[in-house]
């Protein structure tokens, strides 16, 4: 990286493999990269390069951050969903070994804004994206905060973490939709319960992006702020992660209630859900900033 | 030492490796990974009049060696741009080739006007893909008329002294008389080439893969034709200076667009997948230049054009060339 002095060393590494490994539906890959390890705060996110040096994939997969460790200088975990995917770029990462190197940048987006004081915190996933909190739940600790867990999914093996959940939540709560694993049911129906057993002050949540329209809908019922991840849409919707490409941009309110397109990888990859228009996703709205007019359309 | 500088007109540059329009963001997220005054130029995002949301998601689809994008030009507008975007870039200390969009030819005009206050503005470069409102929303560039008229709207709304760039679209009838059409209505130079129109379908919803339908092809995919205008562009106009871009990836890449005419080279698709590629090609395209024993960028431009009967240096992968010098004196004839 001579090309870098200084400014961004470590922003884009070539990690190397240490261990790709199945976790229920999903895989688990853990990358040497201490540069990103350092610098990793939860809620931050890794651009993956698939398809080695003369790859014909010019996408790069942007995959949530499971856990950072120290070991080796530092790694980093990502989880992602190749089962159920007909994405070749994920097949190829679902078949690294180790020592494999691969092209990383990171990390990258907005980190899961903090509280200032000790209070309930309530986590709610689904989906590989679950796998952002548990990094979460460990700062939020160090921080004296309380932290409940409320994961989710279609069947037990979708679940990422449930049993990381229990060892390491104030408590857990469990649902699948086919009652596999914990209560039967859907995130939505469980959650003002939990949210009244937990006390919660805070919602933070990552997973697919109707479980994130859920969670902030009733969050706002409760009057609880909620931080959400929309790690699933910028999986579906980003080229490169990195800011440069504009096509993961979706519709958010500003502080001025103005609704603008911001891109979900710089503004996001952590935005607050109240603030996210989940209704408009994948349109333009017409009241926002620049929609197209009557005439003229959206050319 | 090789000498890289490039002249466009007016405007010299220290190297020829700039950001394709639409590319690099603001520059700030670039910044990130390299100091942007490595570049010889930064190209913004296409500026229109007004802020402009664009087309919604999804934007792309990965294509084989390539993407396809329909982006829908979005923006914040010129005054926003003049405000927040323009001063950055003068601050980084690089010089800023501002593209320029419309719906019409008032518009691009009005665009232009605009920036004529701010002093950054390298060149101007004339995005003829936009969609013309009064032509059924086709573009400008698709026939010499309508492009010609743009580019003197422009040509004449724009400070003497900076220049007017045309970049065209390959999908056109026949390229170079539209190149032609550019260059007499006052543009300095042309870029070539502009993503190419294609489309792509989800085979999950049985629908286009892009809210757009179809949208641009960009990346490898397109060099070979990206590479083919700018050699029958050079051929036919000698005199301009062209900047070549269409899924330039390696210094080889670059070299290969300069050879075939281009005086300078323009990153795109790249940068998405690799941010350092600008860097990168810049380093690897003085290497293979100074393998070649050639000193300077500007006699390597439209080499390939040469008549057969001149024999390049010999070039072994190991001790590179036999004959150091410059390449555009051939000296050896074939017998």
């Amino acid at each position: 990286m001579t090309d870098t002095p200084g400014r961004a060393a470590g922003l884009q590494t070539s990690a190397t493999v240490l261990t790709v490994r199945q976790v229920q539906d999903y895989h688990a890959m853990t990358l040497v990269a201490p540069a990103v390890a350092e610098r990793f705060r939860p809620g931050q996110f890794v651009a993956l390069a698939v398809g080695g040096a003369d790859t014909a994939r010019l996408v790069r997969r942007c995959l949530p951050v499971y856990e950072v460790k120290p070991d080796y200088g530092g790694t980093v975990e990502v989880v992602f969903d190749h089962r159920g995917s007909a994405d070749p770029g994920t097949g190829w990462l679902a078949s690294r070994r180790a020592r494999d190197r691969i092209d990383l940048v990171g990390p990258l987006g907005r980190p899961f804004r903090l509280p200032r004081d000790p209070v309930r915190c309530l986590l709610v996933g689904g989906g590989p994206g679950a796998a952002a909190l548990f990094s979460l739940a460990d700062t939020l600790r160090r921080r004296e905060c309380t932290v409940h867990f409320l994961l989710g999914g279609p069947t037990a093996s979708a679940v990422f973490g449930a049993r990381s959940a229990q060892r390491i939540g104030d408590s857990a709560t469990v649902v699948t939709e086919d009652g596999s694993l914990g209560g039967a049911g859907t995130v939505r129906e469980a959650l003002p319960k939990v949210i009244e057993e937990s006390g919660a002050d805070v919602v933070y949540a990552c997973g697919p992006t109707p479980l994130l329209r859920a969670v902030s809908a009733v969050a706002t019922e409760f009057g609880l702020p909620s931080q959400v991840s929309v790690e699933e849409f910028l999986r579906r919707t980003a080229a490169c992660g990195t800011g440069l490409c504009m096509t993961c941009v979706l519709p958010m309110i500003g502080d001025d209630g103005v609704t603008r397109m911001v891109r979900a990888c710089t503004d996001g990859l952590v935005l607050r859900g109240d603030r996210v228009r989940w209704g408009d996703l994948g349109t333009i709205p017409f009241d926002a900033l620049g929609a197209p007019r009557a005439l003229g359309g959206a050319l | 030492m090789t000498d890289l500088t490039v002249r466009i007109g007016p405007l010299e540059l220290a190297n020829p490796v700039v950001t394709a329009a639409g590319c690099g963001g603001t520059g700030r997220e670039l910044a990130r990974f390299f100091e942007l005054t490595r570049l010889g130029a930064f190209t913004t995002t296409s500026v229109m009049l007004q802020p402009r949301a664009g087309r919604p998601t999804p934007r792309v689809a990965e294509t084989p060696s390539g993407m396809l994008t329909a982006m829908g030009l979005p923006g914040p507008g010129v005054d926003s741009f003049l405000e927040r975007d323009l001063p950055w870039l003068a601050e980084q200390g690089v010089p800023a080739i501002v593209s320029v969009a419309g719906n019409s030819l008032e518009e691009y005009a009005e665009v232009a006007r605009r920036l004529n206050a701010a002093r950054a503005v390298a060149a101007v470069e004339v995005n003829l893909a936009a969609p013309n409102v009064e032509d059924r929303g086709r573009m400008f560039g698709r026939l010499p008329g309508p492009a010609a008229e743009v580019v003197r709207a422009v040509r004449a709304a724009t400070r003497r002294g900076v220049p007017v760039l045309a970049k065209l679209a390959p999908d056109v009838a026949d390229l170079v008389n539209v190149a032609l059409a550019c260059v007499d209505a006052g543009a300095e130079g042309l870029s070539l080439i502009n993503t190419m129109a294609g489309l792509a379908i989800d085979p999950v919803t049985l629908r286009p893969a892009l809210a757009g339908v179809s949208g641009g092809l960009s990346g490898p995919a397109i060099r070979p034709v990206a590479l083919r205008c700018v050699y029958e562009v050079h051929a036919a106009l000698p005199g301009v200076p062209i900047i070549g871009s269409g899924g330039i990836a390696t210094g080889l890449d670059a070299l290969e667009f300069v050879l075939a005419g281009a005086s300078a080279v323009a990153v795109g698709t790249a940068l998405f997948h690799d941010p350092t590629a600008a860097p990168r090609i810049l380093r690897e395209l003085e290497e293979a230049l100074s393998a070649r024993g050639i000193g300077r960028l500007a006699d390597a431009v439209g080499l390939a054009h040469r008549p057969p009967g001149h024999v390049p240096p010999q070039i072994s992968p190991r001790r590179g060339a036999t004959r150091p010098g410059r390449a555009s004196e051939p000296k050896e004839k074939l017998p």
